[in-house]
């Protein structure tokens, strides 16, 4: 049964980033200008635009172009002829209109900056933001349950350039605390890395904390009223172990959801909080490429990006089942 | 939720829409948000006249009140504060903040009220249709909500904006916002549709003879309006700010148009210099957006407690 239901659930997921790549190659091909023209640059001719059509395959039909970038991804493919023959290898993404760089290259060496950027943001926003919904539901009531969700509503408010701009105006140009974000490598020094991850880490997960501890909130509140939990007190137990050993479970399942498919997301790229701190992940990559109509680039991180929720989705459901026996799986 | 428990049992059995009404003007935080938001709205309508009664259009440049010796920037502290510019100028140009802020918000508000009504149109109607018909109808919708919510949609909302020609930015992020937004509304809507649909007062109408029309607007429709107004409402803040966002990235608006988000863009590189250049702004997109979320949250508050009673 299990294996059926992956089966199903793995053809739709194939299906849906079959169908996102065929939206987005049809938008750049109804609607861009002419790539070929791009490259050219200034000193142009019309032979030479037509021979980089020629190269680049761009004088073909639209479906053997789709199913020629579709094929170079699984198999690999060859662009040009002859002496000018480039072969670009299995999981080819086309080459970099902009810096003829290999987009894989391109992509496999930013991914790690925005895993970085996404990990780091998620512990911060994890514990901050539901140690806070806790808190709050605990003390419902009371003036940390009001300060504490007053601060979470203002803050998932804040626009991530806002917050991003105020902090380093405060933290960098007034109380010096920090220096300006610089590209480093953990090895060549840690210190400098950690301060410079550190705030675009703040700013990204200060809106998920916020919407964290809110919904942390709601869920506990929730399963607090449930009959169970007064079950539990009646039987004896202390406040402490009810809330470990009862609440906790149901109350946090439905943020695992919500947790995987944010997260996911972001491995995608945070394009804002990249941009503004000039961090050179997949973002940032997007961010640029678009601003200069580099279309190979623009593909691979739509593809990307879309790859990263499909399988988040997946995992999500996965875990959920795990954690939730209601919802699982039964053979009929 | 005090206030909301103390206003249940003091009012009288009123109208839903009049209890909620009530139970909104007792709350502070719902009242303060409301009249900021009217204020944002009149000064967006009175853009024109504040720019009459101070003098400066949005784009016009006033050299007087920059000092070119120092990079062109604002003359005065704060980012040149003072009684002839009340918010300030921008560096380099010296145009007027208050005048470029007034018109910045018709924008974003137009833009986010727009996007609202097309996506809330879009939502319902399609929600309902796959509700109420199921089938075949149900499978296509479904299947073209799936897809549309694992779309990486911000980053193809700007690779859209930016591969197509200038055309007319504000109908077109319109579009964009709507497109990629309606399917979570629609899921709802459709939900609640198929639960409503089997309910006895339903079938009781459709017993005695009720046209599909009559049905749809006069029992389904009703019934989903809390729900309607709960979610609208607490989606206009992320209209509000992905309007902003994607001005901000530079594929929005186009300058010398002014938009919230734009001229935060444009503070990026005079943070350290002119904080006052993103701090306006800045401050008045938030309390919007907060003024927003409070006001959908507060109602929300409002009609589930009205459910429960």
């Amino acid at each position: 049964m299990m294996a059926r239901y992956l089966a199903g659930r793995l053809a739709g997921m194939v299906l849906i980033l079959f169908l996102v790549c065929l939206f987005t190659f049809l938008i750049f091909f109804t609607l861009s200008p002419d790539p070929a023209v791009l490259i050219c640059g200034k000193t142009c001719t019309p032979d030479r635009i037509d021979q980089i059509r020629g190269v680049l395959g761009l004088d073909q039909p639209f479906l053997t172009q789709f199913f020629g970038f579709l094929g170079g991804i699984f198999a690999g493919r060859d662009y040009g002829q002859g002496a000018n023959l480039v072969h670009c290898a299995a999981p080819c993404l086309g080459y970099s209109f902009q810096t003829n760089q290999s987009v894989w290259d391109m992509v496999v060496e930013r991914l790690p900056v925005s895993a970085t950027l996404a990990i780091g943001a998620a512990v911060l926003w994890l514990l901050f933001g539901i140690a806070a919904g806790l808190l709050s539901a605990v003390k419902e009531g009371t003036w940390w349950d009001r300060a504490g969700m007053g601060l979470a509503l203002g803050g998932s408010s804040i626009p991530n350039y806002v917050l991003a701009l105020a902090l380093q105006y405060v933290l960098v140009v007034q109380l010096q605390v920090l220096p300006f974000p610089q590209a480093v490598a953990f090895g060549d020094d840690p210190v400098l890395w950690f301060e410079s991850y550190l705030m675009p880490w703040i700013v990204l997960a200060a809106g998920y904390a916020c919407l964290y501890a809110r919904l942390t909130r709601a869920n506990v509140i929730d399963t607090l009223a449930e009959n169970f939990m007064r079950t539990a007190r009646a039987k004896g137990l202390s406040p402490v172990l009810t809330m470990r050993r009862h609440a906790l479970r149901p109350a946090l399942t439905p943020i695992t959801t919500i947790f995987g498919m944010d997260f996911a997301a972001l491995l995608g790229g945070a394009l804002i909080t990249e941009k503004v701190f000039g961090l050179n992940g997949v973002g940032k990559m997007a961010a640029d490429s678009i601003a200069k109509n580099d279309q190979p680039v623009i593909m691979a991180v739509t593809l990307l990006a879309a790859f990263f929720v499909v399988v988040g989705n997946l995992v999500v459901d996965l875990v959920y089942t795990a954690l939730d026996p209601r919802v699982r799986i039964t053979a009929k | 939720m005090t206030v909301v428990a103390q206003a249940e049992v003091a009012a009288p059995p009123a109208t839903s829409g009049r209890r909620i009404a009530g139970v909104l003007l007792h709350d502070k935080g719902a009242v303060i948000s409301a009249a900021f938001l009217a204020l944002i709205v009149l000064m967006a309508i009175c853009a024109p006249l504040i720019s009459a009664i101070t003098g400066h259009g949005p784009n016009d440049f006033d050299p007087a009140a920059i000092d070119t010796d120092l990079g062109g920037l604002p003359r005065g502290a704060l980012g040149g504060i003072g009684a002839e510019h009340l918010l300030g100028v921008e560096p380099q140009n010296g145009r007027d903040i208050l005048a470029r802020v007034a018109y910045g918000a018709r924008l974003s508000l137009l833009i986010a009220a727009a996007a609202t009504v097309v996506t809330t149109l879009l939502g319902v109607v399609l929600g309902m249709l796959a509700g109420f018909y199921r089938g075949w109808v149900d499978q296509v919708i479904c299947r073209v909500m799936d897809f549309l919510m694992a779309f990486p949609a911000l980053i193809f909302m700007i690779a859209i904006l930016s591969s197509l020609p200038q055309g007319n930015r504000p109908v077109l992020l319109v579009a964009v916002i709507s497109g990629f937004g309606w399917p979570y509304l629609a899921r709802v809507v459709r939900g609640q549709t198929m639960t409503l649909v089997n309910r006895e007062f339903v079938e009781a109408a459709r017993a005695s003879g009720a046209s599909t029309g009559a049905l749809v607007f006069k029992e389904i429709l009703p019934n989903l309006r809390g729900s309607l107004i709960v979610m609208t409402t607490l989606a206009v803040p992320g209209y509000v700010g992905t309007e902003a966002g994607l001005s901000f990235l530079g594929v929005g608006v186009t300058p010398p148009t002014p938009s919230w988000g734009q001229m935060i863009a444009a503070s990026v590189g005079w943070y350290a210099v002119d904080p006052m250049y993103f701090v306006i702004p800045g401050a008045f997109l938030f309390a919007t957006v907060l003024s927003l979320t409070v006001l959908g949250d507060r109602l929300r508050a409002a009609l589930d407690a009205g459910d429960a009673s």
